[in-house]
């Protein structure tokens, strides 16, 4: 009598299709990663419930924590056309190597006139420098000033656009400080600007 | 889960010498968890959440004096910013306030119940018209205070708000609060 003999099946599983889905989501999330721009000092935002969404590519950033002040410049054209103003203004003359540099530089707290020093360190030393913040004062060293309205000038002259302007501040820094930037923006007749903030549930 | 190689082993005697077939198929396993391991990578690195903004327009700095508006005394609610995350108001002006300077906390407990309560009353005494905020910052007070309180303003919908320099009269109100 013939035994029925039960067809031995094997325990390999066909990952071809499992495969292609891996590698599809990972192409997904390795092309939508955005490389996270590293903040030459650390600002914690404080929590609102506010639920508008800044694009950051297109709003330039002033960011205050520990009584300094950086600018961060949207886009790297306006990035570059700024830097020329100022190297006019200041009597300073920006090499195309150093002007390269800076429009690869997110955002900067150096004076104007160590700004050359600055954009002549290699990329390590940048990110370990800690930088001094630019001068904002009340009276007539007010660098702040001349970068955000140069930057105004070099957008409404290459986009023909009002710049938009944030406010990314420390949760933890004082209000004197803050009134130093709002004033300064005040002064070149900015009167609307964001402030950036992490999200926050409402508690009813 | 490598496969085994299962074709025939040892030869047969006497035919012709056979190349051994080889299996074309490859094993993925290793390639699969590569890929997940860079997915969730990819995942935890990735922020999804975009930074959120709160729009805020202060005041315009005019010089000329008759472009400003008197602001009725019986709808100004003026909010000190003092230290120690803790807010001081009052309705009316601060030498003769109509209420007394109440200290409070943030929250929906703290100042915007406040709000909240006298923005009805001021809303019914006036006919319908809304409550003026003032909000002054004093020098102890943080960026977060600020954001705080422009956030509840927000949260009860009041539109009517500035932030305005403090006077030497409200930083004595505020140490007097020990809030300064």
């Amino acid at each position: 009598m013939p035994r029925v003999k039960v067809a031995r099946k094997s325990t390999a599983i066909d990952m071809t299709a499992m495969c292609d889905v891996a590698f599809l989501l990972l192409t997904f999330f390795i092309l939508s990663a955005k490389p996270k721009t590293q903040d030459p000092i650390h600002a914690e935002v404080p929590a609102s419930t506010s639920q508008i969404a800044v694009d950051e590519n297109d709003v330039s950033t002033v960011l205050v924590a520990q009584q300094k002040a950086f600018f961060g410049i949207a886009g790297v054209d306006l990035r570059i056309q700024t830097l020329k103003q100022m190297g006019d203004k200041y009597k300073i003359q920006f090499t195309p190597e150093e002007i390269k540099v800076f429009s690869g530089t997110e955002s900067f707290g150096v004076p104007i006139q160590s700004m050359k020093q600055f954009l002549s360190m290699s990329s390590d030393e940048r990110t370990a420098l800690k930088q001094p913040g630019i001068p904002v004062d009340t009276t007539s060293n007010n660098e702040l000033y001349n970068w955000v309205h140069e930057a105004r000038v070099a957008d409404k002259l290459l986009h023909n656009q009002e710049m938009k302007l944030a406010i990314k501040g420390d949760s933890q820094e004082e209000y004197p400080t803050i009134a130093k930037i709002i004033k300064t923006l005040q002064k070149q007749k900015v009167n609307k600007f964001s402030l950036i903030t992490s999200l926050r549930t409402v508690t009813k | 889960m490598a496969e085994l190689d299962t074709s025939g082993g040892g030869k047969k005697g006497g035919g012709k010498v056979r190349s051994k077939k080889q299996s074309t198929r490859v094993d993925l396993t290793a390639m699969v968890d590569l890929a997940f391991l860079l997915i969730t990578f990819f995942i935890f690195t990735t922020t999804l959440q975009k930074p959120k903004a709160m729009d805020l327009t202060m005041p315009d700095k005019d010089e000329k004096q008759d472009t400003r508006l008197p602001v009725p005394e019986s709808r100004t609610m003026t909010i000190l910013l003092g230290s120690k995350n803790k807010v001081e108001w009052y309705i009316g002006l601060p030498t003769k306030p109509l209420t007394a300077p109440i200290v409070e906390g943030f929250g929906k407990n703290g100042i915007r119940k406040s709000l909240m309560e006298q923005g009805e009353q001021i809303k019914q005494k006036s006919g319908g018209k809304e409550m003026i905020v003032l909000i002054k910052p004093s020098d102890k007070s943080t960026y977060s205070d600020m954001v705080s309180i422009m956030d509840e303003l927000n949260i009860i919908g009041n539109q009517q708000r500035a932030i305005v320099d403090i006077t030497p009269i409200e930083i004595g109100l505020l140490k007097t609060s020990n809030i300064y």
